[in-house]
C-alpha cells in the first residue's frame, strides 16, 4: 500500500544482514508469484505465516454489522493470501524478540513501523513478541527490511516452526536465579532459527528459559521445551546446567511439562533440543493439527519412551561446533550499568511511593533496581516507544526487555535515578503503578482482531482495568497481587489457565439469543513457572464478569486463612461453594429486553441480533436442548470435584458421561427418540452432526467431536490422574462447542 | 532551491475545542454505524479502541484506503484522516482530498446526537503530516519542499486569510506542520472554500 514500498530495498542496501535481506527478497518473490497465481494459496499461507504474517478478523470478506452479514468488497477482488483469506484484508504482523531483549534503536524502529504501517500502536504479547495490527500484506516486505536493518527477523514467528525463545526478563539481575540464562536462550534461538531439522513439524514448538523454579517469569511448565537453570559441583568446581522439561503447553487442553532430565550440562542443551526436534518432526502427528503438538506425542509415548528415543537420536547427530562455541562466552556474559549504584530515594509523593512499591524490584547487584513499565492491555504508542528509547539511553546501557505479562522491564537503573526515571515515564503516560498486580491484566487480542475470538477479552480487560485502576490500591494487600488473565476463546493465548482469576470466551444462548460469556477458571498458579492449571467452574455472561471479580476477591479477603494463597483458598473453600456464590450471575438479566446484555464489552453490535429471526416453533426444542446442555455442564463440574477429591475413576467416567449427555442433547433435535445407549448416541452424532460438519468449528474443524470419539473409544479403560484431568478439559470444550453448534443451528435450522 | 516532493499518505488533523469535555466512548457505536452504512468513498472495516493509552490514537475507524480517528496524539485531541492507499493526481489534489475527508468526518461528528455537541472544531488549528519517512523524511529540506505546496493549499483553504506555521523539534517524528489560522473558521466554511 505504501508508495515507498519499491524504494526500501535500495534504501537499506548494505544495512541489512545478508541472510535476512535474502530472506525478505525470497518472500517478496513469493508474494509476486502468488499474485500471478503461480503459488497455491495454502502453500502461500504457510509461507507468510512462517514470516509472522497472520490473518485477522473479517479477512474472509464478511463482517457482521449487528443486524446482518455484509460482504466486504476489497479492491483486489478474489485474490487470496490463504484459504478464505482475502488479499487486501488487514492482517497482523508478529515480530519475534528472543528473550524480549531490545535496544533503543530497535524501539524506535518499532515506533516508526507502528506509525507508518499500523494504527500507531505496538502490542506486546504473552510470549515477549511484538504484534502490529491492520497491516496490508503488500507492506510486509518493507516492514521486514526495516526490521532487518535493526537486526530483527520475523522468520518463524508463526507457522509450524520454532517460535520465539522466551526467557525470564530478570535474567542476570534476579536475586533468586542460579545463573543468567540470557546467553543460553540466545544461543538456542540462533541455533534453531531456520535449522533444517525444525522445518517439518506438524505444529508450533515453543522453548522457554527460567533462572529459577519458584517464580513465574519463564513459565517453563507451559512450554514444549523448558529449561530451568541449575548448578552442581563436579570435581570441586561449580558446573552450569539446566533442569529440562518437555511436553508442556496450554491451548484448549493444557498439559504440564514433564521432567526430561534433572540436569543437562550447558554443552548439551543445543544438541538435545535438536534431537527432540528430530523426534518430533519424525513421529509427531501431521494430519490432525489438533493433536500435533509435542505434548500429545509425549502423552502417547510416555516421557520415558520419548526420552529414550531422543537420546538414541542424539547419538546419531553429526557433530556441530555451534553446540558448544557459545559456552565460554556465555559464562563471561554480563550486562553493565551506565551509572553507579545509588540509594533508594525518599519521597512524600503518594504516586511515586505507590509506583516504587509496585513497579520496582531490587536487583541482586546492590544499588540497582529493575523498573517495570506497565502497559495497559500490552499496548504502547509510537511516541511512547520513542520516549522509552530516550529513557533507556539516558539511564541505562539500553538494557530493556519485554515480559510475558505484556510489559517492559528496564534493568540496571541506579536507585539514585529513580525519581528522574519516574518523572520521565510519567510525563509520557508510562508511569502507571500496579505492575504485576490485580490491575495489570493480561489479555489476548480476542474478538478485537483475532479470527478465533469468541468474546471480547480486550473489552473486558479494559473495563476491569478502568474499574480497578484506583480501587485495587485500596483493596486488601492480599488481593492486590492476584493475577487476572483473559483469553477470547479456549486457545489460551491470554494464559488463563495459570491465573488466579482466569477467563476464557464462550457463547451461550439465553432466551433464544446468543450472549457472550466467559468461563471462570479457578485453581491456576502463576508462580513456580505456571505451577498448576485451573479448571472452568461456570460460564458467566460477559457483562457480569466484573461482579465475579468483586465477589471472588471480597470472599477471599473475608475468608482467607493467614498467609493462604488464592489457589489454596480455592482448594479449601471448594469449587462447589464458589460456583454457588456465582450462580445467580450466570442467569439471564432481570430485564430481558436490555440490549446491552446481548452485546460485548467495547463492541456495541448486538451479539445476537442475527438470531432474532428464530421462529417460535423452536421454543420447546430450545428449552430442552438448553436444559440438557446445562445438565452436561453440571456433570463435567462434578467430574472436576471428583478429581480434586482423588476419585480419579469417577472423575473420568463422569466427564465421559457429560460428553455423551451433550451429544445426545444435539442429536435429540433431529431424533427426539434417541435412546440413552452411548453407542447409538455416538453413531447418530457422527451421522447427523459430524459427517454433515454441522458440529464443526469454523477454525478447529472436527477437533471437539474427536474428543468425544476418543473418549468413547477409551471408555472401558482405567483412568489415570492425567487422563481424567485432560478428559475434563476436553469434556468442557466439547460442551462449549455443543453450545456453539446449537447457537448456529438456531440461525440456520429455521425451526 | 528544494527538489520537488511527491506527497502521498497525507494526514490531516483538525483540532478540537474544549477537548477535556469530549467523551470518546460514544464514538465506538458511531463508527460502527458508519461501517454499517459504508458512508464514505473509502471501504470501512473495523473500529479500534485505544482509549486506554495516554496521548494515543483514541478511537480509530479502520478503513482500507484510509483510517479516520478521534486522535489524542501529543495530548491534542482532534479528528484525523490518515490516508493509507496512494492517490493519483497532483500534490494539491492529495492535500485537498485529505483535508476534505477530515472536514467531512468532523462535520458529521459535530452533528452526531450521541456526542451531545461536545466534539467541535476549534476553528483555527490544523496539523498536516506526511506518513512516509522514506518519501518525506523529517528534515529542513522536506519542509522547504513542502512550503510552496502548503502555501497553495492553505491559500485555498483559508481563502487568503493569514495563518502561522510551526513544527515540532523531534527529528524522529513524522514530518508535520502545525497551521494556526489568524481567525476562526467553521467546518462548513472550510469545506466550501475547498469546493470553490
Amino acid at each position: 500500500m505504501k508508495s515507498s514500498n519499491a524504494l526500501w530495498k535500495d534504501a537499506l542496501s548494505g544495512k541489512m544482514p545478508e541472510n535476512l535481506a535474502r530472506e525478505v527478497d525470497i518472500y517478496e518473490t513469493e508474494i509476486t508469484l502468488r499474485k500471478q497465481g503461480k503459488i497455491d494459496e495454502r502453500l502461500f499461507a504457510e509461507t507468510r505465516l512462517r514470516r509472522g504474517t497472520y490473518g485477522q478478523r473479517y479477512d474472509n470478506g464478511q463482517r457482521y454489522d449487528g443486524t446482518k452479514f455484509q460482504e466486504i468488497h476489497y479492491p483486489s477482488g478474489e485474490l487470496t493470501k490463504g484459504p478464505n483469506t482475502m488479499w487486501d484484508a488487514p492482517g497482523m504482523q508478529r515480530i519475534k524478540i528472543p528473550g524480549g531483549g531490545l535496544n533503543a534503536d530497535q524501539l524506535e524502529t518499532m515506533a516508526d513501523l507502528a506509525e507508518e504501517y499500523s494504527d500507531d500502536i505496538a502490542h506486546i504479547t504473552t510470549r515477549q513478541d511484538f504484534q502490529l495490527h491492520y497491516i496490508h500484506i503488500d507492506d510486509t516486505p518493507s516492514l521486514m527490511r526495516r526490521l532487518a536493518a535493526a537486526g530483527i527477523t520475523t522468520r518463524e514467528a508463526c507457522g509450524n516452526s520454532v517460535r520465539n525463545v522466551t526467557a525470564c526478563p530478570y535474567a542476570g539481575v534476579c536475586q533468586d536465579e542460579a545463573f543468567d540464562v540470557t546467553p543460553y536462550s540466545r544461543a538456542l534461538a540462533k541455533f534453531l532459527l531456520g535449522h533444517p531439522d525444525c522445518q517439518n513439524f506438524g505444529r508450533k514448538f515453543k522453548p522457554a528459559f527460567s533462572g529459577c523454579a519458584q517464580h513465574a517469569c519463564g513459565l517453563t511448565n507451559i512450554h514444549d521445551v523448558g529449561f530451568i537453570a541449575s548448578t552442581r559441583v563436579e570435581n570441586g568446581a561449580e558446573k552450569r546446567g539446566f533442569q529440562m522439561f518437555a511436553g508442556g503447553g496450554l491451548g484448549a487442553v493444557p498439559y504440564m511439562a514433564k521432567l526430561f532430565d534433572s540436569f543437562v550440562p550447558v554443552e548439551e542443551i543445543l544438541p538435545l533440543t535438536q534431537a527432540i526436534a528430530r523426534v518430533y518432526a519424525r513421529l509427531g502427528e501431521k494430519k490432525n493439527r489438533n493433536r500435533a503438538r509435542i505434548k500429545f506425542l509425549i502423552q502417547d509415548l510416555g516421557i520415558e519412551k520419548f526420552k529414550q528415543l531422543v537420546l538414541e537420536e542424539r547419538k546419531t547427530l553429526p557433530y556441530d561446533p555451534r553446540w558448544t562455541d557459545f559456552v565460554k562466552d556465555a559464562e563471561q556474559f554480563t550486562e553493565a550499568p551506565l551509572a553507579a549504584g545509588g540509594e533508594s530515594p525518599s519521597t512524600d509523593s503518594a504516586g511515586f511511593k505507590r509506583w516504587l512499591a509496585t513497579n520496582t524490584r531490587p536487583q541482586k547487584q546492590p544499588g540497582y533496581v529493575v523498573v517495570t513499565v506497565a502497559l495497559p492491555l500490552g499496548d504502547i504508542t509510537a511516541n511512547q516507544l520513542r520516549s522509552l528509547a530516550d529513557v533507556v539511553r539516558r539511564f541505562t546501557k539500553e538494557t530493556i526487555r519485554t515480559t510475558v505479562e505484556q510489559n517492559f522491564v528496564i534493568r540496571w537503573v541506579s536507585q539514585s535515578d529513580l525519581a528522574e526515571v519516574y518523572k520521565a515515564l510519567e510525563a509520557v503516560g508510562l508511569g502507571d503503578p500496579g505492575a504485576g498486580a490485580l490491575v495489570d491484566i493480561v489479555t489476548c487480542p480476542g474478538t478485537d482482531t483475532c479470527k478465533l475470538g469468541i468474546s471480547s477479552s480486550r473489552g473486558l480487560a479494559g473495563e476491569l482495568r478502568t474499574r480497578l485502576a484506583e480501587s485495587s490500591f485500596r483493596m486488601d494487600e492480599s488481593v492486590q497481587h492476584l493475577h487476572i488473565k483473559i483469553s477470547g476463546c479456549f486457545n489460551s493465548c491470554g494464559q488463563h489457565h495459570v491465573a488466579d482469576l482466569g477467563f476464557y470466551g464462550v457463547s451461550r444462548k439465553m432466551g433464544g439469543f446468543a450472549v457472550p460469556h466467559f468461563q471462570v477458571v479457578l485453581g491456576g498458579e502463576w508462580e513456580h513457572n505456571g505451577g498448576s492449571y485451573g479448571l472452568p467452574v461456570v460460564a458467566i455472561p460477559s457483562k457480569n464478569i466484573p461482579q465475579v471479580v468483586t465477589r471472588l476477591t471480597e470472599r477471599y479477603v473475608a475468608d482467607r486463612a493467614t498467609g493462604e494463597t488464592f489457589k489454596d483458598f480455592v482448594k479449601r473453600v471448594g469449587k462447589v461453594e464458589l460456583k454457588k456464590a456465582l450462580e445467580d450471575l450466570a442467569k439471564p438479566p432481570a430485564d430481558p429486553t436490555d440490549p446491552s446484555f446481548f452485546s460485548d464489552w467495547g463492541d456495541p453490535r448486538e451479539y445476537t441480533l442475527g438470531d432474532m429471526g428464530v421462529g417460535e416453533c423452536a421454543g420447546e426444542v430450545v428449552s430442552s436442548v438448553e436444559f440438557d446442555l446445562a445438565a452436561a455442564e453440571r456433570e463435567v463440574f462434578e467430574a472436576q470435584i471428583a478429581l480434586e477429591s482423588g476419585e480419579i475413576e469417577k472423575a473420568g467416567q463422569t466427564a465421559y458421561h457429560s460428553m455423551i449427555h451433550a451429544a445426545k442433547a444435539l442429536v435429540k433435535i433431529s431424533d427426539p427418540n434417541i435412546s440413552d445407549d452411548p453407542v447409538q448416541i455416538i453413531g447418530e452424532f457422527r451421522t447427523r452432526l459430524y459427517d454433515t460438519q454441522k458440529f464443526w468449528d469454523p477454525y478447529a474443524g472436527g477437533k471437539f467431536a474427536n474428543y468425544l470419539f476418543d473418549a468413547h473409544q477409551k471408555a472401558d479403560q482405567a483412568y489415570t490422574g492425567d487422563s481424567s484431568r485432560y478428559l475434563i478439559d476436553e469434556a468442557q470444550l466439547f460442551i462449549d462447542a455443543a453450545h456453539s453448534c446449537y447457537n448456529k443451528m438456531g440461525t440456520t435450522v429455521g425451526v | 532551491m528544494s527538489s520537488p516532493i511527491n506527497l502521498q499518505h497525507v494526514n490531516v488533523k483538525l483540532l478540537a475545542k474544549n477537548p477535556e469535555q469530549v467523551d470518546l466512548e460514544p464514538l465506538i457505536p458511531v463508527f460502527h454505524n458508519w461501517i454499517e452504512g459504508q458512508i464514505f468513498e473509502e471501504l470501512l472495516l473495523d473500529v479500534a479502541d485505544y482509549r486506554h493509552v495516554q496521548a494515543g490514537p483514541g478511537v480509530v475507524l479502520i478503513g482500507h484506503q484510509a483510517n479516520y480517528s478521534v486522535d489524542n496524539t501529543d495530548n491534542r485531541l482532534g479528528v484525523r484522516y490518515n490516508r493509507k492507499a496512494p492517490l493519483e493526481g497532483s500534490n494539491q489534489d492529495r492535500l485537498q482530498q485529505a483535508a476534505r475527508a477530515a472536514l467531512t468526518a468532523f462535520e458529521r461528528l459535530e452533528s452526531e446526537a450521541r456526542l451531545n455537541g461536545k466534539l467541535r472544531f476549534n476553528g483555527q488549528e490544523i496539523k498536516v503530516y506526511v506518513n512516509d519517512r522514506l518519501m518525506a523524511p523529517n528534515s529542513d529540506s522536506t519542509r522547504e519542499a513542502l512550503k510552496p505546496e502548503l502555501g497553495a493549499f492553505l491559500g485555498k483553504l483559508f481563502q487568503g486569510s493569514e495563518y502561522k506555521l510551526s513544527h515540532g523539534s523531534d527529528p524522529r517524528s513524522l514530518v508535520a506542520v502545525e497551521v494556526k489560522a489568524n481567525r476562526a473558521f467553521s467546518v462548513s466554511e472550510l469545506l466550501a472554500n475547498l469546493a470553490s
